[in-house]
């Protein structure tokens, strides 16, 4: 019954015509507080192993030697390493770049658009006369965000959402992209990560939406290399045969800004292990 | 020219699946295949390892299913009864064939 309450709640977004951050995220957390009531809030940040006690005894084994350990090295080395005019990375960034990863993504009142970490990585390569990076295949811009999670480990993610009509909409438009059903088998993200999150899909659990960012870049062992939040939605995008978007695009920014405010309060604990 | 060898090549390839006789077991192939039904990523099934649990129980189709026709609705478009159903509308969105589900149900009547 409060499924089908949540479901209509969010599925008829324009019941009050204006979007309503602070309302969705109150109904996101308590929804998950009654559907799994033994999961303080705090325990969202670790995805699925939140909620799935068995596969948390081995993911904590592995953590006791933790696989993107050599990853969050090489992060650090990049993040160091001067471009060519003299320049690095952490110019670009507030404190010099060291734990921040808790205020990204933000919305730009300027630029109108949604800045992610990696967007912002990139804006700074482009600035120094450098190359953007490709968010795919665990390289340069992967092993950079990790170590700058890395050092952001323990901040809360503090996702603010100016009141201005573009802020908002944008915020909108990544809430209707989590909420819409699409692609050949005509799933949303919130079928797997909403309503079905804890059943059995296959062998596979699908996490709840809380706290999904909170430990990207994730080291997926199966992989055997760091995959970026865009790259993981494109992923889940791939499989429900959906037309997929560019890392970096606005469609992935503004899901990636949906997705961040509804894990406000978490901590940031990336880069994760996953299998 | 090209294209009649193709259809005819087509036609030739296709016989004999048309009039193989044992669609069961290919019924059953097309049920388990991920990239076919992956009807087991949801449903259990007599046999089928590692099933999903978020849809009921494949069993007894004969008994809760007599009539054909709902039977192939619910493959063929799910959200035509539940516009919210999480059960994928396998025919209507073109990820199964007509004869594809056809197979399917034949092996679904013999568990
Ligand atoms: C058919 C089910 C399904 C759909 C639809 C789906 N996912 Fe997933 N997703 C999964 C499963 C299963 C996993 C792996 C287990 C897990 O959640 O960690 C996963 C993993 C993820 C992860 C990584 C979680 C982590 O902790 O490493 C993210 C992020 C994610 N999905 C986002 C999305 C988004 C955004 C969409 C929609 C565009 C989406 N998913 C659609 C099933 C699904
Ligand atoms: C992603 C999940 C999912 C997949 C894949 C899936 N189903 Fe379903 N199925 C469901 C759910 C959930 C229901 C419950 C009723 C509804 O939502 O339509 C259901 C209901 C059914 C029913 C009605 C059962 C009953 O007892 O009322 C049949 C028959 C069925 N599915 C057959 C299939 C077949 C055959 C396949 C593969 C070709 C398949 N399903 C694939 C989720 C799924």
């Amino acid at each position: 019954m409060f499924k089908q309450l949540l479901l209509i709640a969010f599925l008829i977004p324009s019941i009050s015509a204006v979007a309503s951050p602070e309302k969705d995220y109150d109904e996101f957390v308590s929804y998950f507080e009654n559907r799994f009531p033994d999961t303080p809030f705090e325990d969202y940040k670790n995805g699925v192993y939140s909620i799935d006690k068995s596969a948390r005894e081995q993911w904590e084994a592995m953590e006791e030697f933790p696989p993107y350990e050599l990853n969050v090295d090489r992060g650090e080395e990049l993040f160091n390493r001067p471009f060519k005019n003299g320049n690095t990375y952490g110019s670009c960034f507030e404190n010099d770049g060291i734990g921040i990863r808790q205020n990204y993504p933000y919305f730009d009142t300027e630029k109108n658009k949604v800045v992610t970490l990696e967007g912002a990585l990139n804006d700074c390569r482009v600035k120094n006369g450098e190359k953007p990076l490709s968010y795919f295949k665990g390289k340069e811009l992967a092993h950079v965000s990790a170590y700058m999670a890395y050092t952001s480990r323990g901040n809360k993610f503090n996702v603010q959402i100016p009141n201005t009509k573009e802020a908002l909409d944008a915020y909108e438009d990544g809430r209707r992209l989590y909420f819409t059903k699409k692609g050949q088998l005509n799933f949303s993200c919130a079928d797997c990560h909403v309503y079905q999150t804890g059943t059995k899909l296959r062998a596979d659990i699908p996490s709840p939406a809380i706290g999904h960012p909170t430990h990207f870049p994730v080291y997926r062992s199966g992989m055997g290399r760091l995959v970026t939040l865009h790259e993981r939605f494109a992923g889940c995008l791939n499989r429900i045969r959906a037309k997929s978007f560019k890392g970096g695009s606005d469609e992935l920014n503004n899901l990636e800004f949906f997705t961040t405010f509804m894990s406000n309060g978490l901590e940031v604990n990336g880069p994760g292990s996953r299998k | 020219m090209k294209s009649l060898i193709k259809s005819l090549l087509f036609v030739i390839i296709l016989m004999p699946i048309a009039s193989f006789p044992d669609t069961i077991a290919e019924g059953k192939k097309l049920t388990f295949d991920r990239k076919k039904g992956n009807c087991l990523a949801c449903h259990m099934i007599e046999d089928g390892e590692l099933a999903g649990n978020n849809g009921p129980p494949l069993l007894a189709m004969k008994a809760r299913f007599p009539d054909r026709e709902i039977l192939f609705q619910q493959i063929w478009d799910p959200t035509e009864k539940d516009p919210y159903s999480f059960m994928p509308p396998f025919g209507k969105h073109g990820a199964l064939t007509r004869n594809e589900i056809n197979k399917i149900i034949d092996y679904l009547y013999t568990l």
